[in-house]
């Protein structure tokens, strides 16, 4: 049953529309993330799950009930959810206190705050920071305290928004192994908004595409990563070969796709003469040094024309009549002597092209 | 001027009873100003109206409101004629700390208000995100100012221990009745009773200096607070800086 669901929803500020018609459903038990670049809506979204903010339209049903707009009802929604936000605010109190404000609020007993409060300090691995000024943790330790806060009143539903933004490695993965503990251990619907690609991947069953305001693919990640809807959102999963072509031939479900003049073979239900987009993902080419014989239905030679480091990976961009981008790791680079203006050899499979319609 | 010391060694008991009367007075009204004005500026800051600006504009332009103005309208009001009469206070203690509550009001009101604005919206919306209802929110806001709030109360309470249009007015400085410090100062300069006189301001100069130091102490444990803060968070900064460097070297 669904937990969370959201019809036609809208906001605009002073004339400016930041959502529109946003139509979702979360189920309980659910981890879904919510994607999209900077300034798509996620946080407005959010900020309106967790009834801090009225919608201009749509409606908002938690549980069933409709809570868009009852003061009575969203307090009482309210308290069965929590929020974790991108920026964490600490209160100008110990680190105990700051935790344990949610249960005072519902009017928990003091003896049965104590426990629960020293277990969620503990979980998130900052018991012995309770009576510590709240103020004088690092940003990393404030996400923690936060994200301790929001658990300790065991919520129904945990929205969290970009949870491990702007932080070092280490506290993104203390907080990543947190929330994994969590929501493997906790029968908890989580409701995450993230421009981090792998850790929505990592943590969702499903994910949400949001840009400028719209809600444009909703699905398991593999069906958001491997095969995207739109250019858009290709390009936002990092889909970075987007070849646009037309279809020239079809043989049942092999479609050859006519780029710049080279063909490319993939696996389609478009038609002969349609406008389409190739999308292959880098990860999914092999490069080699020669034309070696292989199952791959796919095989371009061109030159390096360009090499970029990429944390451990290398991206190579090579000229085969159109631009390829492929990666590598740097080891990889290293053994098989590629550099600037070598010859290679760009292999994928035609399941490996994601074909989708084109929009011009 | 010995005179004047002997005058406040000999705890001459009319004067000691009004410097009691004058601390009784505005520490009663302050208190239920603030009563009155904690919760109500809260409303003020947190509720969206319309006029709200010109609302607390009206509230600061009272900041000066004269005492003997304050004191007219609380007679109008107390007098037997008046609509509150029947409660028979005029010239009791109950009528000054009704007049320095009125009086004080606006001071306190805005002071309340502009304390609130300084705080984070932030701060009031994670609290109302994790559950907090809208008292319980704006109890947090005010957790979150409380020197700013200390310092309201204060000026409050000096603005009434210091005024005597209210007193003389509404209170009819009778003695060891209504009769203050400030109205004693008054009615004893009048009688040539100078050295009675300056021994009592003495006694008000000494509150005052007391309510300030009080103050002071107050507002710079407050700062004391933030620099520790903010020394912690520096030499945080500086550590964890230095551990990136090692690691990298």
């Amino acid at each position: 049953m669904a937990l969370l669901q959201v019809s036609g929803l809208g906001q605009e500020y002073n004339g400016q529309r930041i959502l529109s018609d946003v139509n979702l459903t979360v189920d309980r038990d659910e981890v879904f993330a919510l994607i999209g670049p900077t300034g798509a809506g996620k946080t407005t979204l959010l900020r309106l799950l967790d009834l801090l903010d009225i919608p201009s339209s749509g409606e908002i049903f938690f549980d069933g009930t409709d809570v868009t707009r009852s003061g009575r009802r969203r307090l009482e929604a309210r308290r069965r959810m929590a929020y974790v936000q991108q920026k964490p605010i600490v209160f100008r109190t110990d680190v105990y206190a700051n935790v344990a404000c949610g249960l005072k609020w519902r009017r928990e007993k003091k003896e049965a705050i104590r426990p629960k409060v020293e277990s969620a300090l503990e979980l998130v691995d900052m018991a012995e920071f309770r009576k510590r000024d709240a103020r004088t943790l690092s940003g990393g330790e404030m996400q923690r305290i936060a994200i301790a806060r929001a658990l300790v009143t065991e919520p129904e539903l945990l929205l969290l928004d970009e949870p491990t933004a702007n932080l070092d490695p280490v506290s993104v993965s203390k907080i990543e192994e947190v929330l994994a503990h969590v929501i493997a251990d906790r029968r908890i619907t989580v409701l995450m908004a993230t421009h981090d690609m792998p850790q929505g991947q990592r943590l969702a069953n499903r994910i949400g595409v949001l840009t400028d305001g719209e809600l444009l693919q909703v699905g398991t990640p593999s069906e958001i990563f491997c095969s995207p809807s739109s250019q858009a959102i290709a390009q936002l999963v990092g889909v970075e070969n987007i070849l646009a072509g037309v279809v020239r031939q079809k043989d049942q479900e092999l479609t050859i796709i006519n780029i710049d003049g080279h063909d490319i073979q993939a696996i389609s239900a478009f038609d002969v003469g349609d406008k389409v987009h190739a999308l292959i993902r880098p990860e999914d080419i092999t490069l080699t040094l020669s034309r070696d014989p292989s199952s791959a239905r796919n095989v371009f030679g061109g030159k390096v024309s360009k090499m970029g480091l990429m944390g451990p990976l290398v991206r190579i961009e090579i000229d085969c009549g159109f631009p390829l981008l492929v990666t590598l790791t740097a080891i990889s680079l290293e053994e098989m002597g590629i550099t600037s203006g070598s010859q290679v050899y760009a292999s994928f499979k035609a399941t490996g092209v994601h074909v989708i319609k084109r929009q011009d | 001027m010995s005179e004047v010391w002997s005058y406040l060694a000999s705890f001459d008991p009319e004067v000691w009873d009004a410097a009691g009367r004058s601390l009784w007075f505005a520490v009663t009204s302050c208190a239920i100003a603030t009563l009155i004005c904690l919760p109500l500026g809260s409303l003020i800051h947190f509720s969206k109206f319309r006029g709200k600006g010109f609302v607390v504009s009206v509230v600061q332009s009272l900041y000066c409101l004269p005492t003997v103005l304050v004191g007219l309208i609380v007679f109008s009001l107390l007098s037997r004629a008046g609509p509150l009469g029947g409660l028979g206070w005029l010239f009791s203690p109950a009528a000054i700390i009704f007049g320095q509550a009125i009086l004080i009001s606006p001071v306190l009101l805005g002071l309340v208000i502009s304390a609130l604005s300084g705080v984070d919206k932030a701060v009031t919306e994670t609290a109302t995100s994790l559950g907090a209802s809208g008292i319980q929110s704006a109890i947090v806001a005010i957790k979150e100012v409380k020197y700013g709030i200390v310092t309201a109360v204060v000026v409050g309470f000096s603005r009434a221990v210091s005024e005597v249009g209210v007193s003389i007015m509404v209170g009819g400085n009778i003695n060891l009745y209504t009769r203050n410090l400030t109205t004693s100062i008054s009615l004893a300069t009048q009688k040539g009773e100078l050295e009675k006189a300056w021994a009592m301001g003495i006694i008000l100069l000494v509150i005052a200096l007391v309510i300030n130091i009080a103050l002071y102490w107050l507002q710079r444990k407050g700062k004391v607070m933030e620099w520790k803060v903010m020394r912690w968070l520096s030499f945080r900064f500086r550590a964890s800086g230095r551990s990136t460097t090692g690691s990298v070297s």
